[in-house]
């Protein structure tokens, strides 16, 4: 039996709309470092992997750099729960992602590309290392690229192993030097401490994606969608309680309710969105904005209607932080147990109230103590669940499934 | 271990140096060749690595040991991870569950008497939207029920 990952023809108003290969890599190279950079900062493009960091001051830093030795590493480690648009990129949109990387490397100075591609996508080695020889059979890898005097790059893959951790940069770096996927402290930052050493940049895979039509139409084209604090498109990611889930691209700024028409969800009672480290929203909730100056998302939109056990899905969240924490930092490493051991108190009826208000600061503590994004945003589903659900989960004393409506 | 055994792994890894360079970086890549082909990385596997690269055994276990793809004792020639995060786990991974345990008489974490299997949990697989999916060594199944979960193991050899 064959393994069967779904591919389809897709349309939207930036990522997936018309794009030919090396169109991109043709118009950087005309543009010249000064004017991608310009353009980029014109667009306002921010980091896609969650953290939303300013594209352009990223490459900025990294170009401005003195070293002999520069990096581009495209984090394709999707690891978030509930995520699967990368997966959706680099099946479908090669070029969007590796024409992005090339444009990357002329515009730092970097003569090596590297994809970080999680262990459980392994099904797309061959498929990509396919790719990238024919762009190296065309001259858009390799020496004096398309003519380009000097302009030297390469990209190789190297795969994950089953780490959701090692999706956080530092990790990710930890990880490709062969060493333990732990965090690292940060400052340093990659941008100058990276890979060896060197100045690095890491950007998720849709970043790349975006920089390849932005260099090719423009800054401002980009920015006409979007709202003026988060530009641009978004490539949701949409699972759970609906008719149709699957990537949709959006522009940013759209209510949630909106997208659950959209995606023909019915009798919705709750949203999780950006995943396992991201937040819980409630219906009442529904009218707020996707977008960083609201909420905030990596891209993960898990749907959860009537029928849904809340305390269930807050405790399956659980055990993946405690399964994925690194263990490194003692906030993380004991407080996501603390947090679970709550939970199956919780579910055995056996709890006081100020128990689990200290839980909560607990969670609180984490959200600021952890080294990580990991243990600094695993709080966030037991604070919010627990909030918007309190009468579901802490006020039938533990039996929310049986009182919750069918 | 027989000795042409360890001759013969002692060969495969120094060829692994060779491709991928006794640097640090190198030592992950030559753990997943490993790893892809034994299914596990014996104690004399890990030796060996330590020795062509220079460092500590106990290095190189502590790589194994973190990543949750890499293990040190033998598994089965065929490994199936289920998903079980929240997506999959709303589309039915507990009836998938069950009827692949009844099916190879294992439960997850075991290995089939016959070596054929080892059924293990994952988390996120990327492929939520095609809920419940798994993955059987390196390639993805979705939509499944309990049914297909089933033939898809029952062909595998
Ligand atoms: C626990 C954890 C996991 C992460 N996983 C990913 C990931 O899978 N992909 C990703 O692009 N960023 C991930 N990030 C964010 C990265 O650290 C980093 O911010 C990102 O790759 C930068 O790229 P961008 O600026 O293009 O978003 C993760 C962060 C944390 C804390
Ligand atoms: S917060 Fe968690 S995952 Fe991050 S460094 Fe600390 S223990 Fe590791
Ligand atoms: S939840 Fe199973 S693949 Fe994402």
């Amino acid at each position: 039996m064959k393994s069967n990952v779904e591919t389809k023809k897709r349309s939207g108003p930036v990522v997936f709309s018309e794009y030919q290969r090396s169109e991109g890599i043709k118009k950087a190279l005309q543009l010249g470092r000064e004017n991608i950079l310009f353009e980029l900062k014109i667009s306002g493009l921010k980091g896609r992997g969650g953290a939303g960091f300013p594209t352009a001051t990223k490459w900025m830093l990294t170009a401005a750099a003195n070293a002999n030795k520069k990096f581009i590493v495209c984090n394709a480690d999707e690891g978030e729960p509930g995520t699967f648009k990368d997966r959706v990129l680099l099946l479908e949109y090669p070029e969007l992602v590796f024409d992005g990387i090339v444009i990357a490397g002329f515009t730092i100075g970097a003569a090596s590309g590297i994809i970080y591609l999680r262990g459980e996508y392994e099904y797309m080695l061959q498929p990509l290392e396919d790719y990238l020889a024919e762009m190296r059979k065309d001259n858009l890898l390799g020496k004096n690229i398309l003519g380009k005097e000097n302009f030297n790059f390469d990209i190789s893959i190297r795969l994950g192993s089953g780490a959701y951790v090692c999706g956080e940069e530092t990790a990710l770096i930890e990880s490709l030097e062969g060493f333990r996927g732990e965090p690292r402290n940060r400052p340093p930052y990659p941008v100058d401490t990276g890979y060896l050493g060197y100045p690095t940049v890491v950007n998720n895979v849709e970043t790349l994606a975006s920089v390849s039509h932005i260099v090719l139409k423009g800054g401002e084209w980009f920015k006409k969608h979007g709202t003026s604090k988060s530009t641009g498109s978004k490539l949701f990611s949409v699972s759970g309680d609906c008719e149709k889930p699957g990537v949709y691209e959006l522009p940013w700024g759209i209510k949630i309710k909106e997208l659950l028409e959209i995606v023909e969800a019915k009798n919705t009672k709750a949203v999780q969105v950006g995943g396992a480290s991201g937040t819980c929203i409630a219906k009442s909730q529904f009218d707020r904005i996707l977008g960083y100056e609201d909420a905030a998302t990596g891209g993960s939109i898990i749907i959860f209607n009537e029928n849904r056990d809340m305390l269930k899905v807050l405790k399956n969240f659980m055990e993946f932080f405690i399964e994925e924490s690194c263990g490194q930092c003692t906030p993380c490493r004991i407080g996501n147990i603390k947090l679970m051991e709550g939970i199956i108190k919780i579910e055995n009826g056996d709890f006081t109230f100020s128990y689990i208000n200290n839980l909560k600061e607990l969670g609180k503590t984490m959200q600021v103590a952890s080294k990580c994004g990991l243990g600094q945003s695993s709080p966030n589903s037991f604070i919010s669940i627990l909030e918007n659900f309190s009468e579901e989960i802490l006020h039938t004393n533990g039996k929310g499934k049986e009182n919750v409506k069918a | 271990m027989f000795e042409y055994e360890k001759n013969s792994l002692t060969e495969e890894i120094e060829n692994l140096v060779k491709h991928y360079g006794s640097d640090r970086p190198a030592l992950l890549q030559i753990l997943q060749a490993v790893q892809r082909k034994h299914k596990y990385i014996s104690d004399f596997a890990q030796q060996e690595i330590a020795r062509l690269l220079n460092i500590h055994p106990v290095e190189v276990y502590s790589i194994i040991s973190f990543y949750s793809f890499l293990c040190s004792e033998p598994k089965g020639r065929n490994i199936v991870r289920l998903c079980r995060t929240i997506s999959c786990d709303m589309a039915g991974k507990d009836k998938v569950e069950s009827a692949v345990k009844r099916e190879l008489g294992i439960t997850f974490g075991e290995t089939t008497n016959d070596g054929r299997i080892t059924l293990e949990f994952t988390n996120c697989l990327g492929m939520c939207d095609q809920g419940p999916a798994m993955l059987v060594n390196d390639k993805v199944y979705t939509h499944l029920n309990p049914e297909t979960a089933v033939n898809i193991l029952n062909e595998v050899k």
